[in-house]
């Protein structure tokens, strides 16, 4: 059933009782022509434009927990493309357009909301890098300016421009940034997913990947067997294991990102702001929850917690930036795990196990990259061979010394 | 907040006196390696959900470099050891061996 | 109605009258009152709105479990939105108003909501708002954050300070309650060094309010007893109003004091977060009741058994003349008992369970309260929004009602839950008990500790699932036993004197009736303050959110600011049985910090402000501070002075004046800050071929020579000049932000690569200040200083010697990144200050300047020298900057050698260095302004060629000059380039990177 005011109305008046599932939970069957390992918000994403794109929906999700229940689940839904190397701006903006209309496309409320996303500069090198990305969105057809302090005043009444040790010089704004709510992404792709008839299999975890003659042929799970002509790995910070099991190495490592969140309040903060030289961003979610993230932890690590020195560091950060927020309380603090690669870019790739796809290395900056990353690797494993948009973020560039470095764009300290 | 002992200063310090510096044990590429030997130095890692062999320097202390025996999920410590040499020492593989069994065929 | 009995309430002082506001309204209570159980002594039935559907809601409970007495206190600078009235001590003159109505609690226009229920089921805004499209930006989207949130943000800053403290202790105790303080005790006469803190103003948890018997005294008594001894007991120490909210890794343990919050004085210490590592942790944090879901559960007079009886013993709170109780466990009794003893009436006891002769059961008899077995509360009828009578009907049933029993309040109790919160945060799991019908911790699965020990932490009390008094006592000795084995302590442990209780076990169902029927589950509440009903679990579970962390996240169950204490088992409960799977199989919530909300400030403690982040500071930086510097902040925690402004000018004036003066007769520059580096010993100039990409080994004494260091992948990281010091010993110079990486960047080396290598390094930066004086006067203005042998012959270019100035002894280096005559004194960091004053005093007659960093830019600019973090951002090579001398072929190997290699580093179309000359002499190319090439890329995105990496006014040549990288940029001197910026594009002319005194006579007199 289609979701509209109209049957919201109608199914109120009959106790709801004629909405259907999201997404069906069906028994695997023995055999797919495409199994992408990982129900996030990419893997979801890629099963959906194999199937709206290219009319491939003999396809199965493999989860091994709960659909998002990942970094899908934990991040702070910011979504914005203002990076600096053109290969990533590419990505990142397409991304970022599918994500204005998601919700129409997946016939769900992701609730995208493009109020903006600000970057502060906070010492003069900032500036320079931050003036250096405006120049650059601008022949990438991206809105970006590199604004006054002033004019971040105007946006944000209740930042403190001239704090005693980092006075905001400037910031790069980007209007048609913001946030958008993270489970409803998946879940909305999970249901236009099982809506074409592709499978997601949950609490099935992958065990073995098999392989013949250097090709892929299927994968052991805790359910079984399953065999298939094409394998996506798309798993985030556990990519490292997979590749194990396929026997290539990786140049990722898993660490934790934390963030936390404010108890909800009253809309205060309208923009998304990120002080990245004092390692701390934060937005007001529609909740009215104060979203806050930071640095990652700086080491490998797989327990989605994470040390509460970050946390503290944030919290001073933006107690700095914000102080009218020194008296708000945190209400809630988790953890993901992100994996990192050299250059801050991600891996859309082949891999040296033929028909065997992967996708990873998006570190802390995955939520936006959902839909962009869903496209990009639905081309890849279709064509099985990148389309402009992937091509870039192949594995063999370490070998080659062709980075994509995004080390300042990609804004979270590490 | 993580807390080791430094083996110069035999005590156990915050993390905040830490830098980290990850995965131990690599094998410089020199001038003779091939793409794939200075791939592997500079990129290609381990990244166990296991234990881990991973660097960290008293920064804020005496300044040295050891090495720690961790376990990426539960953060047990297997034991630290100071940063010259090329490989975990006896005691510190038997301790993991008797508390992970398995998980020693990881090690170096 | 809700009234102050006459007699009664432990912690109450009825002398000291207190007077407070709640809605602008005048009330009075006593010291020792909450809030809470102040404006229920005032009649106060209505405590706020929820958040949703903004029903009339009052007080659930009596402690930090509260989930709808939320308000805002204080005024200005002390206003803080979302504070349980629960946990806030009553104080003279508090103002505090309830949250989310308008315009008024008793008049709320959102109460449309609540009619418009059915209409706004869970996540009803995931199918709507959806078109058209800019309606959700423009319209429903704001509405939504509007109608969101409880309280507001402050409008001033906070002026309360926060503190830290650190504890190593043998044994932290979690809780002041009856099991704590037992473990406690027993551990300190043992002689370990004991620390218990406890969240509310008051000790002695459970036990103070519902008695027993211990030792043969009235259990409270005991307990006061035992209070006593540990307040004065040498071995511990005790911190009430004290959370414990977090355990992290490694036995971190993180707890938030309460200082002044019951007593607040504006701009004085307000909250002390304490940092603990104990040895040992005893988690004795009870248990907590759960509610009955019910229809229009959530009415204003319906509270928790052991909060009603909280309120009845700690602060003589009648609910109401008239109190029903609906329970399926025996705890609700003592709530039956107490109001009886207090004289009140309890018209009926309703017990879901089956008729039973428990001990429990038989006291209340004796009192001559009615039970009635196998019935519950259906639903509750009401008057002018307070509770008039209640309708009974059979536990098993649908809900028919039997009859209806008339009351004020109604007293319920659904089970207890034991808080196993840290116990979970610390890696324990949790299994379903079934006999209790609650998750407890699974002692087989304790929290790890990091040296793979299973035994730094327990549960005691009610925390471990034992309830009744003596289960409590005797789990309090055997972990007390279990203690003493973790801290090797030896000693008695001796159990008190208590009466077994025979206990009847709880049902293990919340749904009142177990048949509730869909219209009342339409109104029987899950999660008060997120408004989550038993239907919208039903609806989560038909959309298939079949995981229980999906069907949270779906219906918010669980996520407001109470995070779930009162919701997260009964929703848990709900959804295991609709969807027919037993609660054995269901994965507990995994609890994560903070068990009750933290306040930001009190995390960011006394980092704020001028104490955010130190600033280094060089021994001269009054003089700048007293002379006009616009600061910068660079890296490595240093700022430098950016320029010295004079008279109303403006920076950009300040710089082509300061700048302008150094080429034409001297200026005055700190660099104290870059880094100087020593390394000595037999292999240091081995090693430093390694570390460069030149050859230093070769470096005669006495000379200087400009380095470059590059990373393994091959790119530039740093650089600077090195000092051939004597034989065996160097001196590094580093750039500011580069000081301390490149020290640690060494010792890397040196410890964990070529550890048998000999040498030593030490990063010297703080212990020597260093003064450029250059210009073409430089070294006249030095000979007025009794200096001797600067001459050119004596001191040339790139060479060093140590000197005498006046009264110091310091060591001269001619160097020059302004390409003007340049010498850079260095001497003892705490000498700067003086030798700055005396080179300025004799520069007078020269028209000395002090210049900063940025007219130091534009002059280096002007000679075409890179600068490290402009001209690279860490993907240029020394080849790319045209730098191939000083990389050197002869090496076999030096860091990035192998790097750059690679196909990628050495093609033929990388982006070199080149100058920039604007066609128009008086147009700026922006920094980082792009080139454009011909044509667009594989994504439609314009090409460019290059980009400027630093752009100037230069003032000597009267013009603006910049510098960049170009594709092939060398080989095309004299191509027109058009670059693009945010106001048209420009054009400009590609030309050699020296613009100024391409000879360098300056540089060599």
């Amino acid at each position: 059933m289609r979701y509209s005011i109209f049957n919201l109305c109608r199914e109120a008046l009959c106790g709801h009782t004629g909405w259907p599932k999201a997404w069906e939970s069906p028994t695997p069957k023995s055999r797919y022509e495409v199994i992408i390992i990982g129900g996030g918000g990419h893997g979801l994403a890629t099963a959906y434009y194999l199937g709206k794109n290219f009319g491939i929906r003999d396809v199965a999700i493999l989860e091994k927990g709960w659909l998002g229940g990942g970094n899908t689940g934990r991040n702070t839904t910011i979504i914005r493309s203002n990076y600096l190397e053109n290969d990533s701006v590419a990505i990142y903006e397409k991304s970022r357009d599918l994500y204005e209309t998601l919700s129409q496309d997946l016939n769900m409320n992701i609730m995208f909301s493009p109020r903006g996303v600000m970057m502060l500069a906070q010492t003069h090198h900032e500036a320079h890098a931050y003036m250096r990305i405006a120049n650059a969105n601008r022949l990438q057809n991206i809105e970006t300016e590199y604004i006054s302090p002033t004019q971040v005043f105007e946006k944000c009444p209740i930042i403190c421009i001239d704090g005693p040790r980092y006075p905001i010089l400037g910031a790069l704004w980007q209007p048609r940034g913001g946030t958008a709510r993270h489970d409803t992404v998946a879940w909305g792709y999970a249901r236009a997913c099982s809506k074409m008839g592709i499978h997601i299999i949950e609490n099935c975890e992958v065990t073995g990947i098999n392989r013949e003659g250097g090709r892929v042929t299927g994968v052991t799970t805790h359910r079984g067997s399953i065999s298939c002509d094409k394998l996506g790995i798309v798993v985030a910070g556990h990519s490292g294991q997979l590749a194990d099991m396929a026997g290539f190495r990786l140049p990722i490592e898993s660490v934790a990102l934390q963030a936390l969140v404010s108890e909800p309040i009253k809309p205060c903060l309208d923009v998304v702001v990120m002080a990245n030289t004092v390692h701390g961003y934060i937005s007001q979610s529609d909740k009215g929850e104060m979203v806050i993230g930071g640095g990652t932890d700086g080491v490998i690590n797989y327990s989605q917690r994470g040390s509460f020195t970050y946390i503290e560091e944030t919290v001073r950060a933006l107690v700095e930036t914000f102080p009218l927020i020194s008296r708000l309380k945190m209400l809630r603090q988790w953890g993901g795990i992100v994996d990192m690669t050299g250059d801050r870019s991600p891996i859309i790739s082949a891999t040296p196990v033929d028909k065997l796809f992967i996708n990873c290395g998006w570190g802390t900056g995955g939520f936006k990259a959902i839909p962009g990353s869903g496209w990009a690797m639905a081309e890849l494993m279709a064509n099985e061979a990148p389309g402009s948009l992937a091509e870039p973020f192949s594995l063999d560039r370490f070998r080659e010394g062709r980075f994509i470095d995004e080390r300042v764009a990609a804004g979270v300290a590490h | 907040m993580l807390r080791l002992k430094c083996p110069y200063c035999g005590q156990m310090v915050d993390e905040t006196e830490l830098t980290p510096g990850g995965e131990a044990h690599l094998k410089r590429a020199t001038q003779n390696s091939s793409d794939d030997e200075l791939l592997d130095y500079l990129f290609n890692r381990r990244n166990p959900k296991g234990v881990h062999f991973e660097r960290w320097r008293h920064t804020f202390g005496c300044g040295k470099w050891f090495v720690v025996a961790r376990c990426t999920v539960t953060h047990e410590v297997f034991g630290v050891y100071k940063a010259q040499t090329l490989k975990p020492p006896k005691s510190v593989v038997d301790a993991i061996a008797n508390r992970r069994g398995h998980e020693t065929q990881e090690s170096q | 109605m809700s009234t102050r009995l006459v007699e009664g309430g432990r912690c109450i002082d009825r002398r000291q009258v207190v007077k407070f506001q709640f809605n602008g309204k005048q009330m009075s209570g006593f010291a020792g009152d909450s809030l809470a159980s102040a404006l229920l002594a005032n009649d106060q039935h209505l405590i706020g709105r929820s958040f949703k559907y903004h029903r009339p809601r009052g007080l659930v409970a009596s402690g930090p479990e509260e989930p709808n007495g939320l308000v805002t206190v204080g005024e200005g600078p002390s206003i803080e939105p979302n504070r349980q009235a629960t946990m806030i001590e009553l104080y003279e003159g508090l103002t505090a108003s309830s949250q989310n109505h308008f315009p008024s609690l008793e008049w709320d226009v959102g109460a449309v909501a609540d009619l418009a229920s059915r209409f706004l089921p869970a996540g009803f805004y995931y199918k709507s708002f959806m078109r058209p499209r800019r309606a959700w930006e423009f319209l429903f989207e704001p509405m939504i954050r509007r109608a969101a949130g409880l309280g507001r943000l402050p409008r001033h800053q906070d002026e309360s300070i926060y503190e830290h403290f650190y504890v190593h202790i043998d044994l932290l105790v979690v809780g002041g309650g009856v099991a704590g303080l037992t473990v406690a005790k027993a551990a300190a006469d043992a002689g370990a060094r004991v620390l218990i803190v406890e969240q509310m103003p008051h000790w002695g948890g459970r036990t103070s309010v519902d008695s027993g018997m211990i030792d043969g005294i009235d259990a409270a008594e005991w307990v006061n007893q035992l209070i006593d001894e540990l307040a004065s007991h040498q071995q511990v120490s005790m911190l009430n109003r004290t959370t414990a909210f977090g355990v992290y890794d490694h036995s971190y343990v993180l707890a938030l004091e309460r200082v002044e919050d019951h007593a607040p004085i504006s701009g004085a210490l307000r909250q002390r977060m304490w940092r603990m590592r104990p040895k040992c942790m005893v988690i004795a944090t009870g248990a907590i009741e759960r509610p009955l879901c019910f229809q229009d559960n959530d009415r204003p007079g319906v509270m928790l058994a052991s909060g009603i009886r909280d309120y009845l013993k700690n602060f003589a709170i009648s609910t109401g003349d008239r109190t029903v109780v609906a329970l399926n466990n025996d705890d609700g009794y003592k709530t039956a008992m107490a109001l009886a003893k207090a004289g009140l009436e309890v018209p009926v006891i309703l017990d879901s369970r089956r008729p039973n002769d428990g001990d429990l059961t038989q006291q209340v008899r004796d009192l001559g309260i009615k039970i009635e077995f196998g019935r519950t509360v259906s639903s509750v009828n009401q008057s002018k929004g307070r509770i008039r009578s209640v309708r009974i009907c059979s536990q098993v049933g649908e809900g028919a009602t039997l009859h209806e029993v008339d009351c004020e309040s109604l007293a319920v109790s659904g089970g207890w839950s034991p808080s196993a919160h840290l116990w979970s945060q610390g890696s324990g799991k949790l299994i379903w008990d079934e006999a209790l019908s609650a998750f407890r911790p699974d002692l087989k699965r304790p929290p790890l500790q990091d040296d793979g020990s299973h035994n730094w932490a327990f549960t005691a009390g009610a925390a471990s699932g034992c309830l009744p008094l003596d289960q409590t006592l005797d789990d309090a000795c055997d972990v007390a036993r279990a203690v003493f084995k973790r801290l090797a302590l030896s000693g008695k442990i001796v159990r008190p004197e208590v009466e077994r209780e025979k206990a009847e076990p709880p049902a293990s169902t919340c749904l009142s009736p177990s048949g509730i029927k869909k219209k009342a589950r339409a109104k029987a509440w899950v999660d008060f303050q997120n408004d989550v009903k038993v239907s919208d679990l039903d609806l989560a579970l038909q959309e298939g959110y079949m995981s229980s962390e999906h069907a949270k996240r779906y219906t918010t169950l669980g996520m407001a600011t109470d995070q779930g204490k009162l919701s997260n088992v009964n929703g848990l409960m709900i959804m295991a049985e609709s969807r027919g799977v037993e609660m054995s199989e269901v994965s507990p919530t995994t609890f994560r910090p903070p068990y009750t909300p933290v306040t930001l400030g009190a995390i960011a403690g006394d980092a704020r402000g001028s104490l955010f982040k130190p600033y280094r500071k060089t021994n001269i930086d009054e003089w700048h501070d007293k002379n006009g510097a616009y600061w910068e902040r660079v890296g490595a925690d240093w700022r430098r002075p950016f320029c010295y402004l004079k008279d109303g000018e403006k920076v950009r004036e300040a710089v082509d004046r300061e700048a302008l003066r150094v080429r034409q007769t001297v200026g005055i520059f700190d660099s104290s800050s870059l880094g100087k580096i020593w390394v000595s010993g037999p292999d240091a100039g081995r090693f430093l071929d390694m570390l460069y990409t030149g050859v230093m080994s070769t470096l005669p004494i006495g000379r200087c020579r400009y380095g470059l260091m590059c990373n393994e992948n091959g790119f530039l990281i740093d650089d600077g000049v090195v000092a051939r010091i004597d034989e065996t010993s160097f001196l590094c110079h580093t750039t500011t932000g580069g000081s301390d990486y490149i020290h640690g960047w060494m010792e890397d080396w040196l410890q964990c690569e070529w550890w048998n290598w000999k040498v030593y390094t030490a990063n010297l930066t703080e212990q020597f200040a260093q003064i450029v004086v250059a210009g073409p006067e430089a070294r006249k203005l030095l000979g007025k200083l009794n200096i001797s042998d600067i001459d050119a012959a004596s001191l040339p270019f790139m060479s060093w010697a140590d000197r005498q100035v006046g009264a110091f002894k310091t060591r001269i280096f001619r160097v020059s990144f302004s390409g003007e005559l340049s010498f850079e004194i260095a001497l003892p960091a705490d000498q700067g200050a003086e030798l700055w004053r005396q080179i300025y005093a004799a520069g007078q007659e020269f028209d000395i300047e002090p210049y900063g960093t940025e007219a130091l830019h534009v002059l280096r600019a002007e000679k075409g020298f890179v600068m490290i973090g402009e001209e690279t951002d860490g993907t240029v090579t020394p080849q790319d900057l045209g730098l191939d001398w000083a990389v050197s072929k002869k090496k076999n190997d030096f860091l990035g050698k192998r790097g750059q290699k690679r196909p990628c580093l050495t093609h033929s179309d990388r982006w070199k260095f080149v100058g920039l000359e604007t066609v128009e002499a008086r147009a700026k190319l922006p920094v980082g302004a792009l080139a454009l090439g011909v044509g667009l890329d594989s994504h439609g995105f314009s090409k460019s060629i290059g980009r400027v990496t630093s752009s100037y006014h230069s003032p000597i040549l009267n013009r603006t000059i910049a510098l960049g990288l170009v594709e092939n940029g060398p080989q095309r001197r004299g191509d027109i380039l058009q670059f693009s910026t945010e106001a048209g594009p420009v054009n400009a002319r590609i030309v050699s990177p020296v613009f100024y005194d391409p000879e360098g006579t300056q540089l060599n007199a």
